[in-house]
């Protein structure tokens, strides 16, 4: 069985201190510090897992610049077979029909039989690429996740629906599949694991081998455009107790009983 | 004149309140026929409840449309887009939009926003001269950023998917009773998927959507062992435990805990929120504007602007402290 796998490097933002860089429209990332998307990491060990148990062969692929080449390291240390670099300055600024436009070319013309996508991306928030990709390799798709099985040419997908309720629903491959977190739980990835794999080949494919001209790809093909980036504004928000860790949690206990907590 | 496309969901007992608030959100957007679109089995009722809100309906009924699937709901509504030429499609941000928006978009050639909270449409030639452009406000980076982003509508439009709650549904329906307009599905046009069942809830699990007061604990107690003092904070309340969906992933919890979009919905009078950064999808689960506390490292943490009280500090710290307190008063 072939599988794809499609993932994404994103900063880990939910304990900094942000600031809006320059251009107004991205973050000064002056010491973010960067990780695979959580929705891939559940998707790479669901695709390592699949291989190990009907054979078959995973490829981990990403469309992003020099240093994306650190989740890809990092997937074929977790399992994956192998890694396909999507890199070229011309996508650049790819909103995510771009960005399923540049997998698409790279994944049409090989075999596969299922391919699977984060749901979400924690940066861009937008579950798009997924079912971008899947609408046009013209392959039907599930989204969310919460389990998988393969089964003769066929995946069954539990998946979330509305009212958190989750339903079961089956499809022959080829078929992509978005993850859900907590699908399963993603082995751990030792630094020692990484170097076993640093000797591996990543081959980079750019628009020149995808035959993607400048138009398709990049800010050019940009349907959405990101006009400014914004902190919310503060204040307006929560009544903010200081003091010492004594005085605070008295003020607390305080609001607590009166709003009747206890 | 112009047509806005409101593709509604479904609840148990008729439209979604998600397509009431798609309705208040065409009707931000200018003068426009604002029409509702509805798939399903057996929507004959439905399509007559769209009516009294929307100014037309377009109904596919069908036993293949009884429940959602984006694959073959993007193939089916694609067509009548390219038929109609809406301005704007507008979907819900839900499960269900989230499979059929981007594949309908595809599918239709139009730009696609995702998860709007605030949508525009300003006068011609403000983006590009001479062109209406739509903006709309979204959040990204886990919430703790916002962006405003413009689509130029293409020959089909500009889709948009709009996060549920943003808008308020309209108090009143207008009784446009408006045309309900019988669509088939196109030829060649089948489903690609079968489903199987619909897991139902397990009845014996935990119970939280009735608690009156909630200690909800996320990603921040960083370690299993550390919910111990948790579990004593919410004895000494007499409370009840709650979490975030990290914590459900891990398998710290029970999934009947998580609050959220995916999980229950409660409707606390206090909800004291430790360690949980605020997304969307789990302040979605948290209804009734209960009394919220917070406590967060991060003085930035989105759920500081929900809350009515918050502290910066560190809970493996705090949780301790605050139940000798609450111990001490209650003697
Ligand atoms: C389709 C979909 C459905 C979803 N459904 C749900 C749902 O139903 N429920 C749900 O909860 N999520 C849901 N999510 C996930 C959601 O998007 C967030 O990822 C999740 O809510 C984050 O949980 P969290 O706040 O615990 O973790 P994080 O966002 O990682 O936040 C942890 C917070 O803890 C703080 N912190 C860290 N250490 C400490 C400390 N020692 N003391 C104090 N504070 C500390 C950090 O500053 C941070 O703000 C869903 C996502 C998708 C895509
Ligand atoms: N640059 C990228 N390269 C490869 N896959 C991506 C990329 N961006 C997004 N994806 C995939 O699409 C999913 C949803 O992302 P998004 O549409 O950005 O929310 C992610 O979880 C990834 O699996």
């Amino acid at each position: 069985m072939e599988i794809i796998v499609c993932i994404r490097r994103v900063p880990d933002l939910s304990e900094t201190e942000i600031e809006i860089g320059r251009d107004g429209v991205s973050l000064a990332d002056d010491d973010l510090d960067y990780d695979v998307n959580e929705w891939d990491n559940f998707a790479i060990e669901a695709a390592v897992r699949l291989k190990e148990e009907h054979g078959g062969r995973v490829t981990a692929m990403t469309v992003g610049d020099e240093e994306s080449e650190d989740v890809l390291r990092r997937a074929l240390a977790m399992g994956a077979d192998e890694a396909v670099h999507l890199m070229d300055d011309a996508f650049d600024g790819s909103d995510a029909l771009g960005t399923a436009t540049i997998l698409h070319r790279a994944i049409a013309d090989r075999p596969y039989d299922l391919i699977l996508t984060g749901a979400i991306s924690g940066d861009e928030a937008r579950g798009h690429v997924g079912p971008m990709l899947a609408a046009m390799l013209d392959i039907p798709m599930v989204a969310l996740a919460t389990e998988l099985s393969v089964e003769g040419g066929t995946v069954t997908v539990q998946h979330e629906v509305e009212g958190g309720l989750e339903r079961i629903t089956r499809m022959a491959l080829p078929a992509l599949v978005t993850v859900q977190t907590g699908l399963n739980e993603p082995r751990y990835v030792s630094i020692r694991g990484i170097r076993k794999v640093s000797g591996m080949e990543i081959p980079v494919l750019g628009a020149g081998d995808l035959d993607l001209e400048g138009s398709q790809v990049g800010v050019a093909s940009s349907a959405v455009t990101v006009e400014e980036i914004f902190l919310p504004p503060r204040g307006g928000g929560a009544e903010m107790l200081e003091g010492s860790e004594e005085t605070v949690v008295q003020k607390l206990v305080e609001r607590l009983q009166q709003e009747g907590a206890f | 004149m112009r047509e806005i496309f409101v593709v509604v969901e479904r609840s148990r007992d008729g439209l979604a309140e998600s397509a009431l608030e798609l309705l208040t959100a065409a009707r931000g957007l200018g003068e426009a026929t604002v029409s509702a679109v509805l798939m399903g089995a057996d929507v004959a009722d439905l399509a007559s409840e769209a009516a009294q809100w929307f100014d037309s309906v377009y109904v596919f009924e069908d036993p293949a449309l009884e429940h959602p699937d984006g694959d073959l709901q993007a193939r089916i509504l694609a067509p009548l887009i390219d038929r109609e030429k809406p301005l704007v499609t507008l979907l819900a941000h839900t499960n269900t939009g989230l499979e059929l928006a981007p594949m309908l978009a595809v599918r239709a050639g139009t730009p696609l926003i995702a998860d709007a909270m605030d949508i525009e449409s300003s006068a011609a030639g403000d983006c590009e001269a001479g062109v209406e452009c739509i903006r709309a406000v979204r959040s990204v980076f886990g919430g703790k950023v916002q962006a405003r982003v413009s689509a130029i509508p293409a020959e089909n439009g500009v889709m948009i998917s709009v996060r549920p709650g943003a808008y308020t549904p309209p108090d009143m329906a207008s009784g446009a009773g408006g045309a309900v307009h019988s669509e088939t599905i196109p030829e060649g046009v089948a489903p690609r998927r079968q489903c199987v069942e619909t897991v139902p809830p397990d009845p014996g699990a935990v119970d939280i959507s009735q608690a009156e007061v909630l200690v909800a604990i996320g990603r921040g107690i960083e370690d299993e062992e550390n919910l111990e003092d948790l579990h004593s904070l919410a004895d000494a309340m007499g409370a009840e435990v709650a979490c975030t969906r990290p914590v459900v992933d891990r398998k710290w919890l029970e999934k009947t805990r998580q609050v959220g979009t995916s999980g229950v919905t409660v409707k606390p009078r206090v909800y004291l929120a430790l360690g949980i950064s605020g997304s969307f999808q789990h302040l979605g689960g948290v209804k009734g504007d209960p009394f919220i506390a917070a406590i967060n490292t991060d003085p930035a943490a989105p759920i500081f602007g929900v809350a009515d009280v918050g502290i910066v500090g560190d809970i493996l710290d705090l949780i301790p402290l605050l139940e000798e307190k609450i111990r001490e008063r209650r003697g």
